[in-house]
């Protein structure tokens, strides 16, 4: 994975000594509240229901061993021996005091992390395919790239006061993992028919209280123009997004109102003034980041695989957990493990201080001491041999981390909802703990098959509601929590806004409505269909009639 | 209204003028851009300077055919969250190569003097004595930026790349 070299390790030093001097000013009330928020917000730092919240970047979600054990030390040493992993690949800590946070921050640096722009109206950190690198349908690491955009989007002096939050990511795989097409800009690595490798860029996707599926730009951008193209939008965008109302200063209203064509217009005409310019990515800086990336020294095959199938046929714990978590390696003889954040009955992306430890520990064990973290609030182990996973499994169950529940309906992404944020209408961890323990039946979760629920708990949709097959939005009626719930969504390459399949339920109703929509797809699904397939064809009717036949 | 200019706090010599307020005979003034464009003819053969304030939307391009006869440029920031000003600074000075004094004016934060200074400008229209010290201090933050702007500094990227053909 990357490392710092000189260059960026004083550029987070010198960010930690500005933060550093803009905590004191604050806290010798040189600095009002008013005054400070815009500048704790550039550096992730929330003032929440009832404390601060720190949210730390994990750079296209990639960690190493050393910096998960820093962050299991940062849980027991700045908050209460937990944090939470979120839905863009970064981890947030609930309790951390003010006073602390320069020297919290320190620690970060030593380990070549920081909180550098993971809130503001700025570039925030760029998010990847999970299973970068490993994938076997991938055309190009797109950790490079995000890397690239990490160090030209850092304290941008032209885009760092935008009209709203800007969020990018990247995928070089044909599947979608990385929710690209719900982002402000997605790239696509592709290869275009002269053989070369670059970018589809779409624009304008995102969530909130305007769902919104990206469209594209440009089909094809070369490498060399990566930087250049970026600026442009970005350009296009601070000078042409709304201001006067925050609820529609997304890039997304922009294209919207202005049409993408017109939109296309304005980027092409800014980029020929700026291409081949100082922007100009060069291909020794290219091929210096990649070499970060490259592969680890893999053992041959042998009879990894072999190991695998006799082992998987001897135990079916371990059976259920490889067929739900263990993914296909590019590399024969691997395994991705996915290790699940969503126990029965648990926060989902919540991990404790000694989980923590006990993945890094694995991670070196097994996995060449790299781990990922998943938008969808899960962790992985990308690089495990086939014949390690057993041992591999009983240490995760040994920390309560072997849920075999991934894509499955008890994996659920969730916002901090009520119980946390100041935004929130309505809490969103209950219903999932409450979902998870209804559908706690492994057999009967692994008979429903691939299931997206995701649950947010207000409008603004940090739970991805609006992409769930099933989402559920918590709403406030009368001081009273409600949740709306929509079918049909999905944040991969077939990207979908999800449809309000009726009335909202109460608290108490949402999770057997929840379990009667499970019910009838079981009912009325074909032979090897999934949920939103079936979704696809017999559309929202019956649904609807087993949900408000009644009423 | 103190001006913050090259770090040090100077006598603003500019008369800013209401569009409906008469031009003065002599004497550097600052006119809105509506001003310029509808009197260039006459403010232009004056003898003394003349400045264009820009609104936050109004655009750098609006103002590029006049730079020549144009000694100030002040950008409005109405509300220090509002990033436009950057892009117009970054505008006058790369694409269109304004020389001139390039000044935010309005909402600015001392926090925000190393991103102004990077696109640009080169003067700040500043309400507290002690502006100075913080510039210096701003100045100073950060050795090294990862991108190229209108400062001219040598993007990280260069840096490397400049290290690397030195070792070579």
């Amino acid at each position: 994975m990357y490392r710092y070299d000189e260059f960026d390790r004083t550029f987070v030093d010198q960010r930690v000594a500005q933060f550093r001097d803009q905590v004191r000013r604050r806290l010798e009330g040189e600095l009002s509240e008013d005054e400070f928020r815009p500048l704790r917000l550039m550096n992730g730092l929330y003032l929440q229901l009832h404390a601060y919240m720190l949210r730390v970047a994990v750079p296209y979600g990639t960690l190493s061993a050393a910096q998960m054990r820093k962050l299991a030390h940062i849980a027991r040493r700045y908050d209460r021996g937990y944090g939470h992993f979120t839905t863009r690949q970064n981890i947030q800590y609930n309790w951390p005091k003010l006073s602390e946070t320069p020297d919290l921050l320190d620690e970060l640096a030593e380990v070549e992390m920081h909180a550098i722009q993971t809130s503001g109206n700025c570039i925030r950190n760029v998010t990847a395919d999970q299973f970068a690198g490993v994938a076997a349908d991938e055309i190009e690491d797109p950790r490079i790239y995000a890397e690239i955009i990490r160090q030209w989007s850092s304290l941008h002096p032209e885009f760092s006061f935008l009209p709203r939050k800007f969020k990018v990511a990247v995928t070089g795989a044909t599947r979608d993992r990385a929710a690209v097409k719900v982002h402000d800009i997605g790239l696509f690595i592709r290869r275009n028919a002269a053989g070369e490798v670059g970018f589809e860029v779409v624009v304008g996707g995102g969530q909130g209280r305007t769902p919104m599926i990206a469209k594209t730009v440009r089909s094809f951008v070369e490498k060399r123009h990566l930087l250049s193209y970026l600026e442009a939008i970005m350009r296009v965008y601070n000078q042409f997004g709304r201001r006067d109302n925050k609820f529609k200063a997304r890039i997304k209203i922009l294209v919207h109102e202005i049409g993408i064509e017109e939109f296309t217009r304005r980027v092409e005409a800014e980029w020929a003034e700026i291409r081949d310019g100082v922007l100009d990515l060069p291909a020794d800086e290219v091929a210096r980041i990649h070499a970060y990336f490259a592969p680890p020294a893999y053992e041959p095959e042998g009879e990894a695989a072999a190991t695998l199938a006799r082992q998987r046929l001897s135990d079916p714990a371990f059976n259920a957990w490889v067929r739900s978590n263990a993914v296909a390696h590019k590399q024969p003889g691997y395994a991705i493990a996915n290790i699940s954040l969503k126990p029965e009955g648990g926060v989902p992306g919540d991990a404790t201080a000694e989980q923590m430890d006990a993945v890094a520990d694995l991670a070196e064990q097994y996995s060449f001491s790299e781990i990922r973290v998943t938008h969808e609030q899960n962790l992985v182990l990308p690089d495990v041999r086939q014949d390690a996973l057993y041992e591999l499994w009983q240490a995760l169950d040994a920390q309560g981390l072997a849920t075999p529940n991934l894509n499955l309906v008890t994996d659920i992404i969730a916002c901090p909802g009520l119980d946390y944020c100041s935004l929130a209408n309505a809490r969103s961890i209950p219903i999932a703990q409450r979902l998870s323990r209804r559908f706690a039946d492994l057999k009967r979760q692994h008979d429903i098959g691939e299931l997206r629920i995701k649950i947010s708990g207000c409008i603004n949709a940090c739970g991805h509601h609006h992409v769930g097959h099933i989402g559920i939005l918590g709403v406030d009626r009368k001081g009273e929590e409600y949740y709306q719930i929509t079918l049909g969504g999905s944040a991969d390459e077939d990207a979908a806004i999800g449809k309000i399949i009726g009335p909202a339920f109460s608290s108490a109703e949402v999770v057997d409505a929840l379990e009667a929509i499970v019910e009838t797809y079981l009912r009325v699904r074909r032979e090897g269909e999934r949920f939103i397939d079936t979704y696809g064809r017999v559309g929202a009717e019956p649904f609807k009639e087993v949900l408000y036949a009644a009423a | 209204m103190p001006l913050l200019k090259d770090g040090r706090l100077v006598e603003d010599p500019w008369v800013p003028l209401a569009d409906e307020d008469p031009v003065p005979k002599d004497g550097p003034v600052l006119v809105s851009l509506a001003r310029w464009q509808a009197e260039r003819e006459i403010l232009r053969v004056r003898p003394a300077p003349v400045g264009v304030r820009l609104a936050s939307d109004d655009s750098a391009e609006a103002l590029a055919d006049d730079l020549a006869d144009v000694a100030l440029v002040a950008v409005d920031f109405p509300a220090f969250a509002d990033g436009r000003g950057y892009s117009t600074a970054r505008l006058l000075r790369e694409r269109y190569g304004f020389t001139g004094e390039l000044r935010a004016v309005g909402n600015i934060l001392r926090d925000q003097y190393l991103f102004l200074a990077r696109c640009g400008f080169d003067a700040f229209e500043v309400s507290d004595a002690r502006a100075p010290e913080a510039w210096r201090a701003a100045m100073a933050e950060f050795h090294n930026f990862y991108q190229p702007a209108a400062d001219g500094y040598a993007s990280i990227i260069a840096l490397r790349h400049r290290r690397v053909a030195a070792a070579e």
